[in-house]
């Protein structure tokens, strides 16, 4: 890991806000204060699921001004690679886990003149930092925040509670959805527009925005990407000088660790930078899955970001 | 007259493009001298976007004026004034009741850009959602690090504070804060001793 001292933590509450979903407190276990964050911030917490370790990262959502401990929300993902699944099965109150210090690639621009939110679904947490962040520095905000139905609503009530009618709700089942076109017609000049949530509704809010003429530079999104599984591959490394065998189910960034390799990670998500590396030798195809590289960089085979991209083909040689 | 071309490259000196119409739900266009011929330009060859713009024009310093070709346009809108400081409450007026979607373009010198620039950053807007095109004069707007003041349309280098009296060698480091370059005392040591000053910016 880059850099990065690890916190020592206890897990003190793990609650089920609904079906799919669980929240769970950390505070550390020499009892001091928690580094600070800022909304958008989120951690990657380290788990031991029977031998295979697994690093996941969750965005905080407790409120910054608050120390005194993280909060995480996780969705249980059933077809998932089983991250959410260990937190949801495995980790109980008392337990003893490891997080990283917290990273923030969703930070709030605090020269807007306004911050609007456009949440789905589990997407909300980052929101709900932000939002107390906001709230507390007396900043001009407004949430937009659809969901599949009530059930599934996490949060909702204590947001409209703290909130009142700035926190917009928009229930799938019931046939409820976000007139964007016309959101963004009325927000006045120096509004920030974040999203977060399924990667379709990213794709959706941002081209719209693009394309009604809002500036890259007022957009922000996050979306932390989950290794996609595939056929196993090989990879040579040309400055350790060892090949590594990448499984079906593993990323490579998870093979390097498993092969003693120190290689530089910080999201594991596709959306930090952090585990670029050189590619020098590629006989096959990249498959590029991460929000990092540029267009021209992907076709041009010169980088991969082991955290999610795969390969297929003969040889694959990066510089590590 | 043609684009003006930068001759020096440091981090912070801003670079310039060229007036391309964007989308958007108004256009909003400030220029001063040469720049007036890049606005035309720009509305001539989209002129879908006249009933949605809004040119406000300043006479350049050194009395390039073409105030009568962009009256000529057909902007929805056009306001010449004398002066930046005498357009810059319509400026923030125009920013401050606009809603996303406004699209902001400067052609001219880079005295007027840098501080139309300046303003939008305070209306909120990131400080590359401007399209900028450098016409006209290369003079400079120079802030004199030590008394602090300004020192708008400087040609020569050294050249002597209008504020403080001091020589400053104007530098290629720029603030977008207070869209200006930078000046530094060039005879803090000797006193007195200064080379000739050369007109680095026509």
């Amino acid at each position: 890991m880059s850099g990065q001292t690890r916190l020592t933590v206890i897990v003190t509450e793990v609650v089920a806000v609904n079906s799919l979903i669980k929240r769970f407190r950390f505070v550390r276990e020499d009892g001091g204060l928690m580094p600070g964050f800022s909304g958008g911030a989120h951690t990657v917490v380290e788990m031991d699921d029977n031998g295979t370790r697994r690093l996941n990262a969750y965005s905080l959502m407790s409120d910054p001004a608050d120390t005194s401990g993280y909060e995480i929300s996780v969705r249980r993902d059933d077809t998932g690679r089983g991250g959410s699944l260990f937190m949801h099965n495995g980790v109980k109150p008392g337990m003893k886990m490891v997080i990283s210090q917290p990273v923030n690639l969703f930070g709030l621009d605090l020269r807007a003149k306004k911050h609007l939110m456009i949440a789905g679904g589990i997407g909300i947490t980052p929101f709900i930092a932000q939002m107390a962040q906001l709230d507390s520095l007396g900043h001009r905000f407004e949430l937009h925040y659809a969901m599949r139905d009530r059930e599934l609503g996490a949060y909702m009530k204590e947001l409209s509670a703290r909130h009142g009618e700035r926190v917009h709700a928009y229930y799938d089942l019931e046939k409820q959805a976000i007139d964007l076109a016309n959101l963004l017609k009325i927000q006045p000049l120096g509004t920030h527009l974040y999203v977060c949530g399924p990667k379709g509704m990213i794709n959706w809010v941002l081209s719209t925005a693009k394309a009604m003429g809002w500036p890259k530079g007022a957009l922000h999104s996050e979306e932390f990407l989950a290794p996609p599984v595939g056929e196993a591959f090989k990879v040579e490394l040309s400055r350790s000088k060892i090949t590594v065998e990448v499984g079906p189910t593993q990323s490579m960034l998870e093979a390097l660790e498993a092969a003693g390799v120190d290689a530089p990670y910080l999201c594991r998500g596709g959306a930090c930078g952090q585990c670029e590396c050189r590619v020098t030798a590629s006989d096959g195809e990249i498959l590029h899955y991460d929000h990092w590289l540029s267009d021209e960089q992907k076709a041009a085979k010169t980088h991969i970001m082991p955290c999610v991209s795969r390969f297929k083909g003969e040889r694959l040689v990066i510089e590590l | 007259m043609s684009q003006t071309q930068a001759d020096e490259v440091m981090k912070s000196r801003p670079l310039y493009g060229t007036l391309t119409p964007k989308q958007g739900s108004s256009h909003f266009i400030v220029a001063d001298g040469e720049g007036g011929d890049a606005v035309a330009a720009l509305l001539n060859a989209a002129p879908d976007m006249k009933p949605l713009a809004h040119i406000v024009y300043i006479p350049g310093a050194n009395g390039t004026d073409l105030t009568a070709l962009l009256e000529g346009l057909g902007a929805r809108v056009f306001h010449p004034a004398p002066s930046y400081a005498s357009a810059s409450q319509r400026i923030r007026k125009v920013l401050g009741d606009a809603h996303m979607g406004l699209q902001l373009y400067v052609a001219g010198t880079e005295g007027l850009i840098g501080q139309v620039q300046r303003d939008a950053i305070a209306a909120g807007l990131p400080h590359d959602a401007l399209t900028t095109e450098q016409r006209g004069s290369k003079a400079r707007r120079v802030q004199c690090v030590h008394c602090k003041g300004i020192t708008e349309n400087v040609t020569l280098d050294p050249f002597v504070c209008s504020h403080c009296g001091l020589n400053l060698f104007v530098r290629d480091h720029y603030s977008r804060r207070l869209a200006a370059f930078q000046g530094v005392c060039i005879d803090a040591e000797d006193p007195g001793e200064v080379p000739p000053s050369e007109e680095r910016f026509k």
